[in-house]
């Protein structure tokens, strides 16, 4: 006869117990799992006997391993790694979370808007709408066609060019606001050409929006470029016997069956745009009703009024949010609607309506 | 699409492409219907759109004609596939092409609705009067929707004629095992009515054409009879009996031939016994093992054949 016992517990909150049911029987084995913090659960395993549950903290316990069943050690392995993994992800959540969560819930609502209000944040409210809005345009305007030359054209070069293409991606954005300013600056490598035509380009709105094309046109123009990858070539081809030139082929076909694709890429890059910061403030500077973007303001209200600093901040919160949602919603249709299955077989459903 | 490197391409008197001179239309001034093996219609555009895509108007008159206008407003993920050849039919003759490419048209078809897709399919090119160009790796298909077969080999053309030609005279053995023909080897000898075929692995056949040496001969399964062993020059042993479509097919080692049921039950076929073969000489047709046509063939060399099946204006 062979009586079992078993239990471990846990400490710091958290407690868990297997027990392994004692029973007068060699064959009865039980054993329960409980877990703390919060989330309780249990699994019974159990063959006729009973099991129970023990929870307590600072509860000691041993394991005793009933030569018979030698299952306890697996048992007991799967459910530390699985009281782990539960552990890690409550804190990676929390790590991720906390500040947002702290940003909500600084102030009360009332005081939020009122701090949305004010004329620094209107200022940069207008501020950063229409150097986003622009740059946007821009970016879909020139970056699509090009994305589809890219996408579909096999030329010699064409992987150098891309992987150009995304440098400023893995550029610091200090960096490339600095590269800009050498650039583009007044003293810079094509500012004396500018400056002869009158045209100053530093520390002004037409540099905030050049410091957003810079950063965030990558991010579109690697999605665009793979939405385009991955547009069939068939249905260009009939479309080209159907009559569509090159054009016609781009903006009524490709583009249509891009279009999840391409959103998702835009969504990121415009949320990279509304979020440039290093490029924007030492390219065009901080020019309260010019150049200061809702970042630079963040930053540069961060030391004398800290509420309003907030207000802008939970206002990007909520941007961001909505713009992370939008993206998942297009991706999510766009994959689904590209999908004509090839093997339909028997009459259609549409028909028997 | 795919440019070549050499050669001509004409539609009556128009020229598309000359390698010589250096002319290639595009696509789009070319008048094709074109219809890739998955029919190519646009996902995000409904029937009626598709279709206007090519005719830059609607034209429900091309959906009624070919069967589909309950469905102008369906997406093609809601079309069986015998809808969806057919919008996408309607689709390139709204382009009022001069010529149709049907590429594979039954290969994203199960095999159930292939046969109700192919025989409408057959009627309707009819209808049409459209030089039309099929694609497809099933000599049955082709026998059903064309006039004129090329069989095409490694790239060269092998053979041009109708159905029953290339079943008569295939010009090789393999357009003769395209056809589903028997191919055996054997040795002939001249004779004065023709030439005797020694077969490799046993047996003898008379042939009316004239041959000597290794050759190869073809005979299609309905042209053999089933005989009394004993009594026959060519035995074969069974393998199996099966149905297919109404027809019975007869399995044996060497050959496969088409049985009625009462020949079947007359030499009470079992598998593993022999059984007679014969087969009229006119049927036993003589390849020799070279590039060269039939001794007997009455049809021109299929790679000197000037006419053209698109070019032909009849």
């Amino acid at each position: 006869m062979r009586v079992t016992t078993g239990s471990i517990a846990r400490d710091s909150g958290a407690t868990g117990s297997v027990a392994r049911g004692s029973g007068a029987r060699d064959s009865e084995a039980a054993g329960s799992v409980a877990r703390g913090s919060g989330a309780a659960g249990s699994v019974a395993r159990g063959s006729g006997a009973a099991g129970s549950v023990a929870r307590g903290s600072g509860a000691t316990g041993t394991v005793a391993r009933g030569s018979k069943q030698a299952w306890s050690g697996s048992v007991v392995g799967r459910l530390a790694v699985a009281v782990a993994v539960t552990l890690a992800i409550a804190l990676v959540m929390a790590f991720l979370l906390l500040p947002i969560v702290a940003l909500f819930t600084y102030q009360p609502v009332h005081d939020l808007i009122d701090g949305l209000g004010s004329k620094v944040a209107t200022d940069a409210i207008l501020v950063s709408l229409k150097t986003n809005s622009i740059a946007f345009a821009i970016m879909l305007g020139l970056g699509t066609p090009f994305a589809y030359v890219l996408g579909r054209r096999r030329f010699p070069g064409r992987s150098l060019v891309i992987t150009l293409v995304e440098v400023p991606l893995v550029l610091p954005p200090a960096v490339a606001g600095l590269g800009l300013l050498v650039a583009f600056g007044r003293f810079g490598l094509l500012g004396h050409t500018l400056s002869a035509f009158g045209v100053d380009l530093a520390f002004t709105q037409a540099a905030v929006v050049l410091a957003i094309l810079f950063v965030a046109s990558p991010f579109y123009l690697r999605g665009a470029i793979a939405a385009f990858e991955a547009v069939d070539q068939t249905l260009l081809d009939v479309a080209g016997t159907l009559g569509a030139g090159p054009v016609r082929r781009m903006l009524r076909v490709a583009i249509p069956l891009a279009s999840g694709g391409l959103g998702a890429a835009a969504a990121v890059a415009f949320a990279r745009g509304i979020g440039e910061f290093g490029a924007t403030i030492l390219f065009a500077g901080s020019f309260q009703g010019t150049t200061q973007t809702l970042p630079l303001a963040v930053y540069s209200l961060f030391d004398a009024n800290l509420d309003q600093a907030i207000a802008i901040g939970v206002l990007l919160i909520i941007v961001s949010a909505a713009i992370l949602l939008a993206s998942k919603l297009l991706l999510g249709s766009w994959t689904s609607s590209k999908s004509i299955s090839p093997y339909r077989e028997g009459p259609s459903s549409f028909a028997q309506t | 699409m795919e440019r070549p490197h050499a050669g001509r391409i004409a539609l009556g008197d128009q020229l598309w492409f000359d390698a010589r001179r250096g002319i290639n239309l595009s696509a789009e001034r070319r008048r094709i219907g074109y219809l890739p093996q998955d029919y190519g219609l646009f996902p995000h555009l409904d029937v009626a759109a598709n279709v206007r895509f090519a005719g830059r108007r609607d034209r429900p008159d091309l959906l009624e004609r070919v069967g589909i206008a309950h469905l102008a407003g369906a997406k093609p993920r809601d079309l069986s596939g015998g809808e969806r050849q057919r919008a996408a039919l309607a689709r390139a003759l709204a382009r009022e092409p001069r010529v149709l490419l049907l590429d594979e048209p039954f290969g994203a078809l199960d095999a159930i609705t292939r046969r109700q897709v192919r025989d409408q399919l057959a009627d309707l090119l009819k209808a049409l009067a459209l030089p039309t160009l099929v694609v497809t790796h099933s000599f049955e298909d082709a026998t059903i929707l064309a006039e004129r077969i090329a069989v095409i080999h490694a790239g060269r053309v092998v053979q041009v004629a109708s159905a029953k030609e290339i079943l008569r005279e295939p010009a090789t053995a393999m357009v003769a095992e395209l056809t589903g023909a028997n191919i055996l080897e054997g040795i002939a000898t001249p004779t004065a009515f023709g030439s005797t075929i020694m077969l490799t692995h046993g047996g003898k056949l008379l042939s009316s054409t004239t041959a000597s040496g290794p050759v190869q001969i073809v005979v299609q399964p309905w042209e053999l009879e089933l005989a009394d062993p004993a009594s026959s020059m060519l035995s074969d042993s069974v393998l199996g009996v099966h149905s297919d479509h109404g027809r019975l097919i007869v399995r044996l080692t060497r050959f496969t031939i088409h049985a009625d049921p009462q020949d079947v039950a007359r030499f009470a076929l079992t598998e593993g016994e022999p059984v007679g073969l014969q087969a009229k000489p006119t049927d036993i047709r003589v390849l020799t093992p070279t590039e060269a046509p039939p001794a007997r063939s009455g049809s021109p060399h299929p790679l000197s054949d000037r006419t053209h099946p698109l070019s032909d204006r009849t």
